[in-house]
C-alpha cells in the first residue's frame, strides 16, 4: 500500500494509540484486507507492538489479512439465520462460486465469510453483500443476487 | 491506608485496593492459581483462584489474584461452591491438556481422578499467557502474543513467522507452567538453539548460550525452582 496515504490515514487519527482499531478499518477500506507490510510500517510510526496489532488483526473477523475479491459476501449464520436456512444457503454459494468459506473466486469478483448476527434477525435469513443486506434469502434466489453483482461491475 | 478484612475467619490488616491474593499470602491461606506470577501484572485467565466474598452484605464470586481489597470484606476461600468450580476447570483443563502432569498434580490435589468431558487434540498449552506477559512487561520486547480468539486462540509471533525482535532470552520456555515451549538444538548453526512454540520458532540466542545461566548448559530450571521454593517458603 502506498506509504503517503497510509501517513495521511496515521495523520487523521493524530498518531494515537487509542485509535488502531479506525486506522486498520480506514487501510482495509482502501485496500480491502491489511497488508502485511503497512501492519508492520503502522506498528514502527506508532511506536506499537506487532503483536498487539497482530493481536487486533486477528481477533476482529471483519478484519481480513488475505487479499479479498472486490465483493464480500457475508452469509450470516446466526441463531435465526439457522434455523431460517442458512446452511443451505452457504452450501448453495460455495457450490456456485466454487470456493470454500474464507476464500475468494480466481477472478478475484467474491469473497465468502460466514458471521454469527449481522443484527437483523427479523430478514432471516440474510446474506450481506459490501453494504447491501439481502432479506429472506433462499438457495434459489442466490443465483440472481450473484448475478446483479456480475452486470454491475460490467457496466463499471 | 490499612484496612481490616477477613480471610477464613482470620482477620488481617492489608493496604486498601491491594488484591485479595496478598491479603491471602499474608493469613497464610493458599489459595490455587495457574495464571498468576508475582512478577506480572493479575491478569485473571486461569479463573482457579475465584474465591468467594461478602461486601455490603452482598456474597459475590471473584477472582482473588486482581480484585482489589475494601474495608470490612469478608473472603471466604474453601466453600461447596468454589470447590465445584475449581473442579469444573480443572476438568476442561484436563480436556483440553490431557499430558500436562502440572494439572494432573493440581487434580490430584483436588481428588479429581478423570475429567468428565471429552478428551480434545493433544495441546500443552493452557492460554494463561504467563509467557506474553512475561515477554511484554519483563523483556519488554513483545516477541509473541495471543492471536484469534474462541477455540482458535493461540499463542503465536505476528503473522507467524520467525520473530525478528525476539532475542533468544529462554524466558517464556522457563516461566510456562506446562513447558509447551522448548528450546531445540539448531541443526544447522552448532551450539545455536531455537525456541519452538509449536510451530514457530523463535530466534536463536545471540550469546550462543554461553552465559552462565544459560537454561541448557548449567540446569538453570532447577537451580531457579530452588530459589523460588526459598523464596515462597520464607
Amino acid at each position: 500500500m502506498n506509504i503517503e496515504k497510509v501517513d495521511r490515514i496515521l495523520e487523521e487519527h493524530e498518531y494515537k494509540h487509542s485509535a488502531i482499531i479506525s486506522i486498520m478499518q480506514d487501510v482495509q477500506g482502501i485496500e480491502n484486507y491489511l497488508p502485511e507490510d503497512t501492519l508492520r510500517y503502522i506498528s514502527e510510526k506508532l511506536e506499537l507492538n506487532l503483536t498487539r496489532i497482530f493481536d487486533i488483526a486477528t481477533f476482529y473477523k471483519t478484519f481480513s489479512l488475505t487479499p479479498r475479491g472486490r465483493h464480500t459476501i457475508r452469509v450470516c449464520c446466526g441463531t435465526a439465520c439457522h434455523l431460517g436456512g442458512a446452511s443451505q444457503n452457504l452450501e448453495q454459494m460455495k457450490r456456485t462460486l466454487h470456493i470454500k468459506e474464507g476464500e475468494a473466486t480466481d477472478d478475484s469478483m467474491f469473497s465468502l465469510e460466514t458471521v454469527n448476527c449481522l443484527g437483523t434477525c427479523a430478514l432471516a435469513p440474510v446474506v450481506m453483500i459490501d453494504e447491501d443486506y439481502h432479506d429472506a434469502v433462499s438457495p434459489s434466489k442466490i443465483e440472481k443476487i450473484l448475478s446483479s453483482y456480475h452486470s454491475e461491475s460490467k457496466r463499471l | 491506608m490499612k484496612v481490616p478484612i477477613t480471610i477464613d475467619g482470620q482477620m488481617v490488616r492489608i493496604d486498601s485496593g491491594a488484591p485479595i491474593i496478598d491479603a491471602a499470602k499474608k493469613a497464610g491461606v493458599v489459595i490455587p492459581t495457574l495464571c498468576y506470577h508475582e512478577a506480572l501484572k493479575p491478569y485473571g485467565a486461569c479463573r482457579l483462584c475465584m474465591v468467594e466474598i461478602i461486601i455490603n452484605k452482598q456474597r459475590k464470586l471473584v477472582t482473588a489474584c486482581n480484585f482489589p481489597v475494601e474495608g470490612g470484606m469478608e473472603v471466604f476461600t474453601d466453600t461447596a461452591k468454589l470447590r465445584n468450580i475449581r473442579k469444573m476447570i480443572i476438568e476442561l483443563l484436563l480436556a483440553r491438556c490431557p499430558d500436562v502432569s502440572s494439572l494432573h498434580a493440581i487434580a490430584k490435589q483436588m481428588g479429581i481422578k478423570s475429567s468428565r468431558f471429552k478428551k480434545q487434540d493433544s495441546t500443552e498449552c493452557i492460554l494463561c499467557g504467563l509467557c506474553v506477559r512475561f515477554c511484554e512487561e519483563v523483556v519488554g520486547v513483545s516477541a509473541i502474543g495471543l492471536v484469534s480468539r474462541g477455540i482458535d486462540r493461540e499463542v503465536a509471533t505476528p503473522f507467524k513467522v520467525a520473530s525478528d525482535v525476539c532475542i533468544g532470552c529462554g524466558s517464556c520456555t522457563y516461566i510456562c507452567p506446562t513447558g509447551c515451549i522448548e528450546m531445540v538444538p539448531d541443526k544447522k548453526i552448532p551450539q545455536m538453539r531455537t525456541m519452538k512454540m509449536g510451530q514457530h520458532s523463535l530466534n536463536p540466542c545471540i550469546n550462543e548460550f554461553q552465559c552462565e545461566t544459560c537454561p541448557i548448559e548449567q540446569g538453570f530450571f532447577e537451580d531457579m525452582r530452588l530459589v523460588i521454593a526459598e523464596f515462597r517458603n520464607n
